[in-house]
């Protein structure tokens, strides 16, 4: 066989590859939405669910997702870029650091099942908190934390030398240095990082499980006060996020209506977990071009 | 600061290759290297060597790539620390302080020891605030100080004229030779005694770089400069002192004119007429 047929065989291979995927993904787009997208309506949105009867909206499943997801980010962001600054800036190579990569790379793929019976014996039953948001946020941090640290550390080990040294040569200190030049010009790989983190704790259930649980109490959305059992903003109360709501209608739904509740659910799960993906290269490409513009 | 206005570069008579040389064995020592070597794990880089340097003099540093002068320049201002795996030995003297050892607190000596890189490397933020970015951190919050001290320092890398009416826009939108002179003017913003360059002509457009040498030459008014430089002429042009460095080793160090019309090394000569390197 001579080079010219192998290189077209290979191309025709690795076009394939890429086609099937493409395909795949578009097909799953096309079930999940045109499955769901009927029953998406402004009253399916903010309505509370039903146990019985036909006809629940996801108004709280929603609510509770998008605030579980604020809840990890704030403890989940600090904590991840303070790791990444540490492992791209101070860790010297050698033994220690290459254990604690270990380490991080461990807790980056644990099944997200075990964290949320990590979770159940930690934030539940040793704090005796029960099923809380925040113990739902905790959890999701146990798998959260890995890829911010990894995102930031790439993000900063990207920046070109040239950069750190311009600051370090006018007499400026490392810390310095790393607050005013090398997080700056990392920022849209942090940002981006944390969109897209962003949409896989939005998707979340199974860690969620067993920390979060699988009810919430009556809210009343007028009551602000994050220390009154039925504020929205209590993170002391259990709320069933959208995943959840999908894995437990479709187990152990008693409503009729429970394909048609899951299929909308499962589309408004979709289309949020897009709209991540999107978000974050467009606002990744939004400041890449500020930065670095007029070049 | 007219140094250099009535004076075309192109017409030099040799005689004015080394225009301070009369001034030369009066100048003080203000950087005395005393047995410097570095190595870059077992690799000596540079190997004992001895240099004193001048003050308010243009010394260059010319010798082919990898001899190890990049190396001794960035010992100056110690950043070589940032390489893991460098270690020095012997002794730099800069006011009595041998500057080398582990307590000494780099940050300070950084700015009092300044340094322009080959590349060149503004931060991606505005013109004024590229100045400003080492002034902020030492504490200087007043505007009219900052707004001052902004316009000095471009005056004197001669960049003012160029960019007085676009302060507040991206440095990256300034041509190489600018970015090169606005980092110059930001390093000089630091009021630093000692001024190292390292190639900072070499990725720039030869217009630039013309402008780049007059701009040395006002500035050894105020500075001591030491030039590492790959271009022969320039260093002739520029340079008070002149060393050849070759496989780490400080081959001839002696007056910029006697180095290049009269050297007292065989080595140094093949260099200089270009046989090697």
């Amino acid at each position: 066989m001579n080079s010219r047929i192998t290189d077209r065989i290979a191309t025709g291979v690795f076009y394939t590859i890429a086609a099937i995927m493409v395909a795949l993904l578009l097909y799953l787009f096309y079930f999940i939405l045109s499955n769901g997208l009927p029953q998406v309506t402004w009253d399916f949105l903010t309505s509370p669910s039903s146990s019985y009867q036909a006809g629940g909206g996801i108004r709280d499943q929603l609510f509770n997702s998008l605030y579980i997801l604020v809840i990890t980010m704030i403890i989940t962001v600090p904590l991840g870029v303070c790791g990444g600054i540490y492992m791209a800036e101070y860790a010297k190579p050698g033994k220690i650091t290459n254990f604690i990569r270990t380490c991080i790379e461990m807790l980056a793929s644990l099944p997200s099942i075990v964290v949320g019976l990590f979770g159940l014996l930690i934030f539940v039953n040793i704090t005796g908190w029960g099923y809380t948001i925040i113990g739902g946020a905790l959890a999701l941090t146990i798998f959260n934390i890995p890829v911010m640290v990894r995102v930031t550390e790439d993000a900063i080990r990207s920046v070109p030398k040239e950069q750190k040294e311009a600051s370090l040569a006018l007499g400026i200190t490392r810390w310095h240095t790393i607050k005013t030049v090398l997080l700056p010009y990392a920022f849209p790989g942090i940002l981006t990082g944390a969109i897209l983190a962003s949409g896989r704790v939005f998707g979340e259930a199974a860690a969620l499980l067993y920390t979060a649980g699988l009810s919430t109490p009556t809210l009343d959305y007028g009551n602000w006060n994050p220390f009154a059992e039925n504020s929205p903003l209590n993170i002391f109360r259990p709320a069933e996020t959208l995943a959840v709501h999908i894995w437990s209608v479709n187990t152990q739904g008693l409503i009729p209506d429970v394909r048609e509740v899951a299929n909308g659910a499962s589309a408004v799960l979709v289309i949020a977990v897009l709209l991540f993906n999107i978000l974050a290269r467009w606002l990744g490409s939004v400041i890449h071009k500020k930065l670095t513009a007029g070049k | 600061m007219n140094y250099t206005a009535d004076r075309p570069m192109e017409t030099k008579t040799e005689k004015e290759i080394a225009p301070s040389e009369r001034k030369a064995s009066k100048r003080e020592v203000v950087l005395d290297v005393k047995d410097l070597s570095i190595f870059y794990g077992n690799k000596e880089a540079v190997k004992s060597a001895n240099m004193g340097i001048e003050k308010n003099a243009v010394t260059a540093l010319i010798g082919p790539s990898g001899c190890g002068k990049s190396t001794f320049i960035r010992s100056i201002n110690r950043m070589n620390d940032l390489i893991p795996s460098s270690r020095a030995e012997g002794e730099i003297i800069y006011e009595g302080i041998n500057i080398l050892r582990d307590d000494i607190n780099v940050v300070a000596l950084r700015s009092e020891i300044g340094m322009v890189f080959q590349k060149p490397n503004p931060f991606p933020k505005s013109i004024y605030n590229n100045i400003t970015h080492a002034l902020k951190y030492n504490g200087q919050k007043n505007k009219k100080v900052l707004d001052q001290i902004v316009e000095e320092s471009l005056r004197k890398a001669a960049l003012w004229d160029e960019v007085k009416d676009r302060l507040h826009q991206s440095a990256m939108s300034l041509s190489g030779g600018q970015q090169q002179r606005l980092c110059i003017a930001r390093t000089l913003a630091m009021e630093p005694q000692i001024l190292l360059l390292d190639e900072p002509a070499s990725a720039l457009d030869p217009v630039s770089n013309s402008k780049i040498e007059e701009l040395i030459l006002q500035l050894k008014e105020d500075y001591s400069i030491v030039i590492v430089t790959h271009n022969m002429s320039q260093a002739s042009r520029v340079s008070d002192k002149t060393a050849f460095f070759l496989n780490g080793d400080i081959v001839e160090y002696d007056d910029t004119k006697k180095i290049f019309t009269n050297p007292s090394e065989a080595r140094t000569e093949e260099y200089i007429s270009g046989r090697f390197g």
